[in-house]
């Protein structure tokens, strides 16, 4: 059974609507990411479900009680925020006891949960400090602290690594999801980047201008996109225009000179997605000019200029010789690699 | 560096800032030096001001309790009028700042609107409310059975309390507003989220990092009363001195300008030391608030 769940919710301000048709059931101890675009409705679904604001339809249940019923203060669930939201008056302690305190934990396990928590996030020591003189990592540990020391229900994480440095925000990731599979807590995280979004979670929602575009493993959404938008937005890709031939038998799917069987269910102009790390140099395949090649360290990026558009191609460097700018080449791709929808408008 | 170069670096600032040194040393070092000279010449009613060193105006003013009552009186309603502010202008603000954009400007308008008008009109204007049997709210509450007698506002106190409060507010409200613009706006859903009811919210949360606003108002809004001359003029006269009008007087009226510069002396030091001693003192208390 669903421990989180989200029922066809949808948030209007005035005559815009910015989250519709959000329907989504998590797991106990899942780690869900709501990833899209700035403006896509994810942080106002995060804060619908704390209760920042109310939901203009649909149902928000935890473990099957209706959870828009409850004030925010009372639903018992852990945030940390992308600003922090530390309360720069108290010390890192008294920061971490401030939820205990609401709820009235006696003093002595207060200090000890307080201690435990603060070590949990590596903080041990640091319990006197102020936030403004701790670095910005500090200070994210120490709101994750005070969101999980409460043993929040489900714990809601709004771009809690954005304002990190790229180093720091790789090791807060790790972290993060340790810590996440060690306390076992249902977590929410929203973020707009990819990278975040597949390292941490076990499922991402993919939104897109308040509407779901996809639910799935990052696997799944990364390997499967269901919409043009998601394989857009998750990594690089490329998208060929191809059509099906009918005419021949079996059909063919075919995109200027390659060709393959084509995959059933489809018919007329569809749109052919390979990431780029899918394409080889073959002997046939869709004809192109290589325009520049970059070298990256572990892999080759060659930006040409195909039969059907431009195309991204990334190869490893696995020591072999490469073709040079200006080299006609020839891009071919398995057919499991690729990901085939219907071409609107053509 | 060389010799030369280290010489003209050296050189520059000041280079740099002497003009506007040289305007601040003439009309404001000068002339406040000349006003504490003043105060140790001598006067008399036929000999006029006598450039002598003597003592004997602050030997005056420490022993006869006629300045000592209007040195308390000053302070006393500087405090009174700082308390008022603080207490009225910290809610104002906290409320001013969660008004919608549109409400927010307007009502800053108002609330700036005392010092867009000239001091006289606005004091006037209070009279005209308050003043004796006639003053409209005096005749209101009179009417409606609150009290039975007028509420004294000329030449009172509390006249002079309200109507300084009046002018003050401002300075309050947006040293307090500056204090709540530090504020994380995400912080009142923190505290929420961990459980904290709107009560809790604003005395274990918003009071402790506002204070520090609240105490840089209150600095402004007493040195500001304690050295106000108009509205104590006005309200105040003769009868009700304070010491703004009281060293106007010995210069204006007594013309013994000596001992006019031995109470203006007295207040810009007395001033000068509260404002330092309270300033150092809130800035070590709220350190952590202040960074």
């Amino acid at each position: 059974m669903a421990y989180l769940e989200l029922d066809r919710v949808a948030k209007q301000f005035g005559t815009q609507t910015v989250v519709d048709d959000f329907s989504l059931s998590v797991g106990k101890g899942e780690f869900i990411s709501f990833l899209g675009p700035s403006g896509c409705g994810k942080t106002t679904t995060l804060q619908m479900i704390a209760g920042f604001l109310d939901p203009t339809r649909g149902a928000i249940r935890l473990e099957g009680k209706d959870l828009t019923a409850i004030h925010p203060a009372k639903r018992g669930l852990g945030i940390v925020f992308q600003s922090y939201a530390l309360f720069p008056h108290m010390t890192a302690a008294e920061n971490v006891a401030f939820g205990l305190e609401m709820r009235g934990v006696p003093r002595a396990e207060r200090s000890e949960r307080v201690r435990a928590a603060l070590a949990m996030v590596g903080l041990a020591g640091y319990e006197d400090r102020h936030p403004r003189r701790m670095s910005g990592g500090q200070q994210q540990r120490v709101a994750l602290a005070r969101a999980l020391v409460i043993k929040p229900s489900v714990l809601l994480l709004d771009e809690p690594l954005s304002n990190l440095d790229a180093k720091l925000r790789e090791e807060m990731q790790i972290e993060l999801r340790q810590i996440q599979r060690t306390v076992g807590t249902t977590t929410i995280l929203v973020t707009h980047d990819q990278n975040e979004a597949m390292s941490l979670s076990d499922r991402i929602v993919v939104m897109s201008q308040g509407r779901i575009e996809q639910i799935g493993t990052p696997q799944e959404t990364y390997e499967k996109p269901a919409s043009a938008f998601v394989s857009q937005f998750l990594g690089k890709t490329n998208d060929f225009a191809g059509t099906i031939d009918r005419t021949v038998a079996p059909t063919q799917l075919v995109a200027g000179s390659w060709r393959a069987p084509a995959p059933a269910g489809l018919g007329g102009p569809v749109t052919v997605s390979v990431r780029p790390e899918r394409i080889g140099f073959g002997d046939t395949g869709l004809s192109a000019k290589i325009i520049t090649r970059i070298f990256q360290g572990n892999h080759w990026l060659f930006q040409c200029d195909s039969e059907c558009g431009p195309a991204i191609v990334i190869r490893q460097n696995d020591g072999k010789a490469q073709p040079a700018e200006g080299d006609a080449v020839r891009l071919t791709w398995r057919p499991e690699d690729m990901s085939v929808r219907a071409r609107a408008g053509a | 560096m060389s010799m030369a170069a280290e010489e003209r670096s050296l050189r520059a600032p000041w280079a740099l800032t002497a003009p506007a040194l040289m305007l601040f040393v003439g009309v404001l070092l000068i002339p406040l030096a000349m006003t504490v000279m003043l105060s140790f010449h001598d006067w008399g009613q036929y000999k006029g001001i006598e450039a002598v060193f003597i003592l004997k105006n602050w030997h005056e003013i420490a022993t006869d309790p006629y300045f000592a009552e209007m040195f308390w009186r000053t302070f006393r309603i500087a405090i009174l009028t700082t308390l008022l502010t603080a207490l009225l202008g910290a809610p104002e603000a906290y409320i001013l700042n969660r008004m919608s954009g549109r409400w927010k400007s307007f009502f800053l308008l108002v609330i700036l609107g005392p010092l867009l008008i000239s001091v006289v009109a606005r004091t006037l204007g209070w009279a005209l409310l308050f003043g004796g049997n006639n003053g409209l709210v005096n005749k209101l509450l009179m009417s409606l059975g609150v009290m039975r007698s007028p509420i004294p506002f000329m030449f009172t106190e509390t006249g002079m309390i309200i109507a300084l409060a009046h002018v003050m507010m401002p300075f309050m409200v947006l040293s307090v507003w500056a204090a709540l613009q530090r504020l994380d706006p995400q912080i009142e859903n923190a505290a929420m989220s961990l459980g904290a009811g709107p009560a809790t919210i604003i005395r274990r949360i918003i009071m402790p990092q506002i204070i520090p606003g609240v105490l840089s108002g209150a600095i402004i809004v007493f040195s500001l009363s304690a050295s106000a001359f108009a509205t104590p003029a006005i309200i105040g006269g003769r009868r009700l001195k304070v010491a703004a009008t009281l060293a106007y007087d010995e210069f204006l009226n007594t013309l013994n300008w000596p001992l006019g510069a031995a109470v203006a002396t007295l207040l810009l030091v007395a001033l000068v030391l509260i404002v330092i001693g309270s300033n150092a003192l809130i800035e070590r208390r709220y350190a952590e608030v202040f960074r």
